[in-house]
């Protein structure tokens, strides 16, 4: 286990490590920050004064080893827009995004966990078409159009809850709604699968032989068993979800990392862009981390290859 | 000649059950149908919009479809903002959504492909450096990337074709190289390496069409996912750039007056809906006929 673990930190590390180079190297070599930062009356001096004095006309690697010294200890660099850390303005914007995405994955696993088990026990029924459609329904919904819709109806219409802002939980339903909703045909799926896989085993059938009564069977012998992969897939639902934060923060106004992504990109803030590809990046890699030790350790087959 | 006799009356039995089993399944029916709609539509239409999709008839704004007591038969999915027909509009964004699925998946197919068969075939070192670079691909959040890249390089439709074909090669790659490898494993690989073919000839006679009923249902996926996403990037106002009729565009557009006039927003976001799932039925459907063991 251990050198299992190690063996997963090391790649971990290594793929953090590429992913920064990337996304510096990305905004690197497709734009050029002291035009930006000089802004659209500079002459050509000033421009060129800025590059010295930020050192911008240095080498890419000398600059990109630069950037991640100073960005393993913290230090994104300064916004060009809010003119403050970068590294700051990120962890005050995260809490939002981190309640979002909390909440929005409960309620896909609420949702989604319960439909998948439901139609495994009875393959072809009512209840896997329902789970099925509803499904295939929600992978072609695209989510910033299903948001509108959302306001229209329950803001507009019906005049239940608020259309945008951050400030009480109730802001946070719809979000919640559109955000959850985008992982859940994936986590019931593979929930369906897992314990149609499980249900279709020798123990199972063995327990079932000694008299066990269905109900400890379905959730003490199968559940446990079909929730391993659900598990992990989570993590990385999860990881995903950051991105699409962008797209419902902005909607919705919540003021969090997402709409913070949009706002730096549309300002051309290119500090802030760089700093959250690498937050929501290393976040994934956390996370994926994470999920494959707790896999290892309830799977041990995975830990010995 | 019995030998001609039965192998004709094979290929017959092998070709209606393969008919059986399209025409039995409902998904791939009903999806097949929308899409088939929806590529006709696209071909033909200059052909068949009732009126030029760019055209600002200021006199004529926000006019609502003709369901609508307002509404009239001049403009069947009445006018936006500027007074263009609804219609039109929506005809001509078919064009858009395809053409930006299609590109993508055609160069995120050949991206992944590529990496996926020969991370398959060659094994060890190949396959290590290939699923590290999945692993990096997968870690990097695309709708983040894809943003960041289009404000910088200026958002048009090529450009949105070569950032979504460029970011989404993850699931060809990854499908092809477990594909690859169960193919490589199989007796007629090592015949064919025993008479001494040469990898390019394995490669392209005996792992390609063998793996390429995987790569088409991949390939139907992956055009709805850049579809999805080319309406998000331009509804985020960093994708396909106005005038263009992007379908996301269209909502985007629209959102301001939602409130009062929801049709704005309800049309364009049917259409979209529509198309992107009728191709996930297609893709799901073709899994289920061309190997049902991979369902899910």
């Amino acid at each position: 286990m251990l050198y299992y673990t190690l063996k997963r930190l090391g790649l971990a590390g290594l793929v953090a490590l590429t992913v920064s180079f990337i996304s510096f190297g990305l905004l690197y070599i497709s734009s050029d920050p002291a035009i930006a930062m000089a802004g659209e009356t500079a002459s050509d001096a000033d421009i060129e004064a800025i590059r010295q004095l930020y050192g911008f006309d240095r080498p890419i690697l000398v600059q990109y080893f630069d950037w991640l010294q100073r960005a393993m200890s913290g230090d994104l660099g300064k916004s060009y827009y809010f003119r403050t850390d970068v590294s700051a303005l990120i962890a005050e914007r995260l809490s939002t995004t981190m309640t979002l995405g909390v909440s929005a994955i409960t309620f896909a696993i609420v949702l989604s966990v319960p439909l998948g088990v439901a139609a495994a026990i009875r393959p072809n029924s009512v209840i896997d078409r329902i789970a099925l459609f509803l499904s295939v329904m929600g992978q072609a919904l695209p989510s910033f159009w299903f948001a509108l819709m959302l306001i229209v109806f329950l803001s507009v219409t019906f005049r239940l809850l608020p259309t945008s802002g951050s400030d009480t939980w109730q802001h946070f339903i719809m979000p919640t709604i559109v955000l959850g909703y985008y992982a859940a045909p994936a986590i019931m799926r593979l929930t369906r699968t897992g314990m149609l896989e499980v249900l279709s085993t020798d123990y199972i059938r063995t327990a079932r032989a000694k008299g066990l009564r269905p109900r400890v069977v379905l959730f003490k012998h199968a559940l446990r068993n079909a929730v391993i992969p659900v598990v992990s897939l989570t993590a990385v639902q999860f990881g995903f979800m950051l991105g699409g934060s962008i797209v419902v923060e902005t909607i919705f106004a919540l003021h969090g990392a997402g709409f913070l992504a949009w706002e730096s990109i549309t300002r051309n803030d290119l500090p802030t862009v760089q700093g959250l590809i690498l937050v929501f990046s290393l976040f994934y890699i956390v996370l994926t981390f994470f999920a494959d030790l707790l896999n290892a350790w309830l799977d041990p087959r995975i830990r010995i290859n | 000649m019995s030998e001609i006799n039965s192998k004709t009356l094979e290929s017959q039995t092998k070709s209606s059950v393969f008919r059986r089993r399209v025409f039995g399944h409902q998904g791939v029916m009903i999806g097949a149908a929308i899409v088939l709609a929806a590529v006709l539509i696209a071909l033909s239409a200059p052909l068949i919009a009732p009126h030029d999709p760019y055209y600002q008839d200021l006199l004529n704004r926000l006019v609502p479809p003709v369901w609508d007591s307002r509404g009239s038969w001049e403009h069947i999915l009445g006018t936006d903002h500027l007074g263009r027909d609804y219609l039109s509009r929506l005809i001509y964004g078919a064009r858009i959504s395809l053409l930006i699925g299609v590109g993508a998946a055609l160069i995120s197919g050949l991206i992944g492909t590529v990496l996926g068969v020969a991370a398959g075939y060659f094994g060890g070192r190949v396959d290590m450096v290939v699923t590290f670079m999945i692993t990096v691909r997968l870690s990097m959040p695309v709708v983040l990337v894809a943003l960041a890249v289009v404000a910088i390089v200026g958002g048009s439709l090529q450009v949105v074709i070569m950032v979504l074909g460029f970011l989404l090669w993850d699931r060809f790659a990854v499908v092809m190289r477990s594909s690859t490898l169960q193919i490589r494993s199989m007796d007629y690989v090592a015949a064919a390496q025993a008479v001494g073919c040469s990898t390019t000839r394995i490669l392209t006679t005996e792992i390609m069409p063998n793996v390429v009923n995987n790569l088409i249902v991949i390939a139907t996926l992956e055009i709805a996912h850049a579809i999805i996403l080319e309406a998000a990037l331009s509804f985020l106002g960093l994708g396909v750039q106005p005038p263009l009729p992007s379908w996301g565009l269209m909502v985007s557009e629209g959102k301001d007056m939602m409130l009062f006039e929801p049709w704005l927003i309800t049309i364009p976001g049917v259409a979209l809906f529509l198309l992107v799932l009728a191709i996930n039925l297609l893709g799901d459907g073709a899994r289920d006929i061309t190997a049902p063991e991979n369902r899910n």
